[in-house]
């Protein structure tokens, strides 16, 4: 019995043992893919077609992150994670890298175990309503009966917002999108609210889109961003600095076509972006030509937006806040070098 | 080597190993997802511990039986969304029972048309998933309902809408709960004179004097009066209003509720009808020829023989039934009724994060549930087993 | 009132009087009488008018559906997502050659012993024991040169099928454990078989995939990644192992006394006479309440979809986030429950058959 009992320890304690997490970066490079946690379809930032590519915001960023590492956009593999099982997927690293339309707060900062590595939209919550109900603002919205999607910062939203304002609503809250929609449709709702470019993604989905009006107020800020796991900074280095590349390639005018022009340049900005001189795809333990590589497979973030959310997509959300500071905006790289 | 042998032969030795092995597998089992629970949460830095039941939530829910607003706080929350459950299942218990035993016995009447839709009403909702049922009914319940200033309305007292069917509501002022325990206790003693005069009855073969009765009832009905008059118990009927997007006032049942009310009680209705039928059909054809030969109506051989010989058979399956119905009511996810489920398994837990401590408490509660269903239906079960004579 | 007692045959009435009698003989006949014709005068010829006289049959978008009925375009158009999700096309026929092994499999397994020349029994238990393995061969990839498709491609009705099957072989051996567990004399085992039991048939299934979907990775050691799938799979079968106990437990108990008592005395150890006499007597006594068990899960698999995997249920879903078809998810549900239906309404026949049937066995 004795034996048997000790030799259970002893196995036991061989579960027991701490296994430490390999570097991400490493895993990844290992693996030749980069597994990227998406939504289950939401136009404009991740949504499969028929035959089952990914497109859209969120997805550029993973397929910048695979260019950046492994030299190839194609080598993200994409997990579909719901609201409620996106935190859990990347804390037990089933993803790498959770690019969800999520939003960047202190709160799942600190207590969920993850680090946000930047803001690929700066975006802010809204309200849709029907055109019938002739309503101009926010403030109007006394009594109304509210859509919205259950685990997200949007419920918090809204209780501040109308308490703030003195006036009364009633929730109806679902675990799904595709179900807010066709509830918010059906006439269960007078109001669908959501981050500003969701709605205006949800509203294409309508049976009648234009009889849906997106109202102007924003009341609140919803920073979208991609995070990863807390305590690997290597890797967390990798993702803030890649989508920090985007941003300066749009300020140096370094698009998708035009890259390889540049290849002869005396700019010492554009030859550090190009890997030419400098040492920062040494420092990161990427290629040097890693940012080069980003801009060929996806585009600065000008046509990321652009192709994605902006004038050349079916959503059509003016640039706002997410222009370049020169432009206006408040998007502004950190200097690469 | 040979006594080795013998001590592993001997079963009472080998009885108390196998106990050892199975509790330190369950002990080590148990060991280790804690260890790596805990080492997950402290290493990544992932809050733990019930600190957050007393923070305020920030958020609303649809609906609630007790006081919640964003200024609660998640035991608030849970106490609510625990509220909506127990509500949604207690009212389709009752629906479901009522259904189950009338299709059973239309089912085995000899109408033949009748009995067919009974039997086709079975296996259809038995054989489709419940959660199917469950979509089904709300999208198909608030397709065709109008947009609230559209409401179709009766007597301007009750209106139905996309938003629900909104009832007048009383609301009373004055010492309601004096009054209330007044009109249970009054209750209590009306059940226990009548079981005693039945008592009575059985031992002396005639009915009390109607003299009797009045001695008890008058008192009691002038205690009463008095009690009220004291209490200046005032109604005031809150009526339902249309204001701005929607009704205000009155009581409200909503389509989540409805849709899953309706889902559930016909799904587990089907079910309790054909513990029905076997029940029904487990009984000696003799009993129900002895009934008829002594003149009863077939009323009464329904209500006298037929009825309280089936209970016996058909209470441990209903007891199972009521159980799966509790259960289910776990599908409101789907649909957006505030029940545990959706609230405390769903909002709260994306907002805190804390998934081991919600689960454990949301799991724990049905098991609370359906330990007491399982008691309750246990000591009715002993009640109709101890007057078989 | 009717009672479900007709014995008035005493003498014989023709056929006409006794429908007469039927349908009008009292009062309660006739109102119920009247009650269920106009019931299905209202819902029969509506319902025909929608899914077969208006309705839609051929086309290739949403825009073929113009007349007021059903638009069965829907299904032609999304037969291959209903069906199998979005596993590959090219490698499709993986799966048709692993659900055609399964009918023959199965065919095999239930004609046997009719058959004149009964196949050789070595030969059934190794293809039975044999299958799970090609099946899961054939379906994932990564033997024999197949392309690996990952679990999160697997869906529709396939995935549907998958859960319920692997969690109903899977439960019946934990079952049958928990069941001798739970009848043992051993103090500590039956309490941990009450426990386990009770625990999992009294919460609800979905707290069951919460519990597989946020919290099994928490229990997991660092770095260890367990497929989302099996994971869910893993949850599933120790929910139907719970039930599976109390069934395969209905078994034993109706096993006599004697039974027990003859194998003790005949110098059988537990294990012999649990193997070579009481369990099979007792599990052909509980296939009935198997195949119900199987039923239930078969239905209840549908829950997947809340957390997200698209099942045959959660397909019709993802149709609705498109918005040409989102209209017509009406008649996704009714295909889907229609063929949930077939499913569950012919098993059910089955082992109303298996139940009346006496066993001959011994």
């Amino acid at each position: 019995m004795r034996t048997i009992t000790a030799s259970f320890l002893f196995s036991a304690s061989l579960l027991l043992m701490p296994t430490a997490f390999a570097s991400t970066l490493d895993t990844v490079k290992d693996r030749g893919s980069v597994k990227c946690g998406v939504t289950n379809g939401l136009t404009g930032f991740s949504n499969p077609d028929k035959q089952g590519n990914w497109e859209g915001m969120d997805v550029d960023v993973c397929r910048a992150i695979a260019a950046a590492v492994l030299g190839d956009a194609s080598k993200v593999t994409y997990v579909p994670t719901s609201s409620k099982t996106r935190f859990t997927a990347l804390q037990t690293g089933e993803i790498d890298i959770l690019s969800r339309v999520t939003t960047w707060t202190l709160s799942r900062d600190s207590k969920l175990g993850l680090n946000f590595a930047g803001v690929n939209l700066y975006d802010g919550q809204g309200f849709m309503v029907r055109k019938d109900l002739g309503i101009k603002s926010a403030k109007e919205l006394n009594g109304a009966s509210i859509c919205m999607n259950t685990g997200t910062s949007t419920e918090t939203n809204i209780a501040d917002f109308f308490s703030a304002n003195n006036l009364n609503y009633k929730t109806v809250l679902f675990e799904k999108s595709s179900e807010v929609a066709s509830a918010y449709d059906l006439g269960r709702c007078d109001v669908y609210t959501s981050d500003k470019s969701g709605l205006a993604a949800q509203r294409l989905k309508m049976q009648k889109p234009d009889d849906h009006i997106i109202l102007e107020e924003t009341i609140s800020k919803e920073p979208l961003g991609p995070a990863v796991r807390h305590g690997d900074d290597e890797w967390f280095d990798v993702v803030k600095w890649s989508l920090m590349a985007l941003i300066e390639a749009e300020e140096l005018a370094i698009t998708q076509s035009n890259i390889d022009t540049f290849k002869n340049t005396k700019n010492p900005r554009i030859a550090r972006f190009l890997g030419t001189s400098g040492e920062n795809g040494k420092n990161l333990k990427l290629a040097p030509e890693w940012s080069a590589n980003i801009i060929k497979a996806v585009g600065n973030y000008g046509e990321i937006y652009a192709r994605n959310v902006g004038e050349k997509s079916q959503l059509k959300i003016p640039r706002g806040l997410n222009k370049l500071w020169s432009d206006g905006g408040i998007l502004y790289a950190i200097p690469l070098h | 080597m040979k006594s080795l042998l013998s001590i592993l032969n001997n079963t009472r030795i080998r009885s108390i190993g196998y106990q050892v092995i199975t509790l330190s597998l369950v002990v080590l089992f148990f060991a280790f997802i804690i260890n790596n629970a805990s080492s997950n949460l402290v290493e990544q830095g992932i809050a733990s511990g019930f600190d957050f039941l007393n923070s305020t939530t920030g958020f609303d829910i649809a609906s609630s039986l007790i006081h919640y607003d964003s200024s609660s706080t998640y035991l608030r929350l849970f106490n609510a969304a625990l509220l909506n459950t127990l509500l949604v299942s207690f009212i389709s218990i009752i629906f479901a029972t009522i259904i189950g035993f009338s299709v059973g016995i239309i089912r085995l009447s000899n109408h033949p048309i009748a009995s067919r839709i009974a039997a086709a009403y079975v296996e259809t909702l038995r054989n489709i998933p419940l959660l199917l049922q469950v979509f089904f009914w709300y999208f198909a319940v608030l397709q065709p309902l109008p947009s609230p200033r559209a409401s179709i309305d009766f007597f301007n007292l009750v209106f139905l809408n996309n938003r629900g069917l909104h009832l007048p509501s009383p609301e009373l002022s004055g010492h309601v709960g004096l009054f209330f325990s007044v009109v249970i206790i009054s209750a209590l003693l009306l059940l226990y004179w009548y079981k005693q005069s039945k008592k009575y009855r059985i031992s002396k073969g005639r009915n009390r004097n109607k003299s009797w009765w009045y001695w008890r009832v008058i008192p009691l009905l002038a205690v009463s009066l008095a009690i009220y008059n004291a209490a200046n118990i005032g109604v005031n009927w809150s009526l339902p209003e249309l204001t701005g997007f929607n009704f205000e006032g009155g009581g409200v049942i909503t389509p989540e509720f409805f849709a899953l009310f309706i889902a559930l009680s016909t799904y587990t209705g089907a079910y309790i009808a054909e513990n029905v039928r076997s029940g029904i059909q487990s009984i000696d054809k003799g009993q129900v020829e002895a009934a008829r030969a002594i003149g009863l109506s077939p009323f009464n051989i329904m209500r006298f023989i037929i009825i309280p010989n089936a209970m016996r058979v058909i209470i441990p399956p209903l007891t199972n039934q009521y159980l799966t119905l509790t259960k289910n009511s776990s599908l409101a996810a789907a649909i957006a009724y505030p029940d545990i489920v959706l609230v405390f398994a769903g909002t709260a837990l994306n907002q805190t994060g804390q998934a081991v401590e919600i689960l454990l408490m949301v799991m724990l509660v049905y098991l609370f549930i359906s330990l007491v269903i399982a008691l309750l239906m246990n000591i009715y079960n002993k009640h109709f087993l101890l007057i078989e004579r | 009132m009717t009672t479900p007692f007709n014995n008035n045959s005493r003498y014989k009435k023709s056929r006409y009087q006794q429908w007469y009698e039927a349908l009008f003989g009292s009062k309660i006949n006739s109102v119920l009488t009247i009650a269920s014709l106009y019931f299905l005068y209202v819902t029969i010829p509506p319902m025909l008018n929608w899914a077969i006289f208006e309705a839609n049959w051929l086309g290739s978008n949403a825009s073929d559906c113009n007349s007021s009925g059903a638009c069965w375009v829907y299904i032609s158009v999304w037969w291959q997502q209903l069906l199998f999700g979005q596993y590959p096309s090219e490698e499709l026929w993986r799966l048709v050659l692993c659900s055609g092994l399964f009918i023959i499999l199965l065919t095999a397994l239930i004609l046997h012993k009719r058959l004149r020349a009964p196949l050789p029994k070595r030969l059934l238990l190794i293809s039975t024991l044999l299958y799970p393995f090609i099946a899961f061969a054939l379906m994932y990839g990564g033997f024999f040169g197949l392309a690996i498709v990952e679990t999160r491609f697997w869906g529709g009705l396939f995935l549907t099928l998958v859960i319920a099957v692997v969690g109903i072989t899977t439960s019946f051996p934990l079952g049958l454990l928990l069941a001798l567990g739970r009848q043992s004399t051993l103090k500590i085992v039956r309490l941990f078989c009450i426990g386990f039991i009770e625990l999992w048939r009294g919460v609800p299934l979905i707290t069951v995939l919460f519990m597989a979907s946020v919290m099994f990775p928490l229990f997991m050691p660092q770095g260890v990644n367990v497929d989302s799938l099996l994971r869910v799979l893993v949850g599933v079968s120790l929910f139907a192992a719970a039930y599976m106990a109390e069934i395969i437990r209905g078994g034993l108990q109706a096993i006599p006394k004697g039974q027990y008592e003859a194998a003790k005395a005949t110098g059988l150890s537990y294990w012999q006479a649990m193997f070579m006499i009481i369990l099979p007597q007792a599990i052909t006594l509980v296939i009935p309440g198997i195949v119900s068990a199987f039923i239930s899960l078969i239905k209840e698999t549908t829950l997947v979809y809340i957390i997200g995997m698209f099942d045959f249920l959660g397909i019709v879903q993802f149709t609705a986030s498109n918005s040409e078809w989102i209209r017509y998810t009406k008649e996704g549900y009714i295909f889907v429950g229609l063929v949930f239906w077939v499913i569950c309404y012919s098993l059910s026949r089955y082992s109303r058959t298996l139940e009346q049937k006496p066993s001959n066995q011994h």
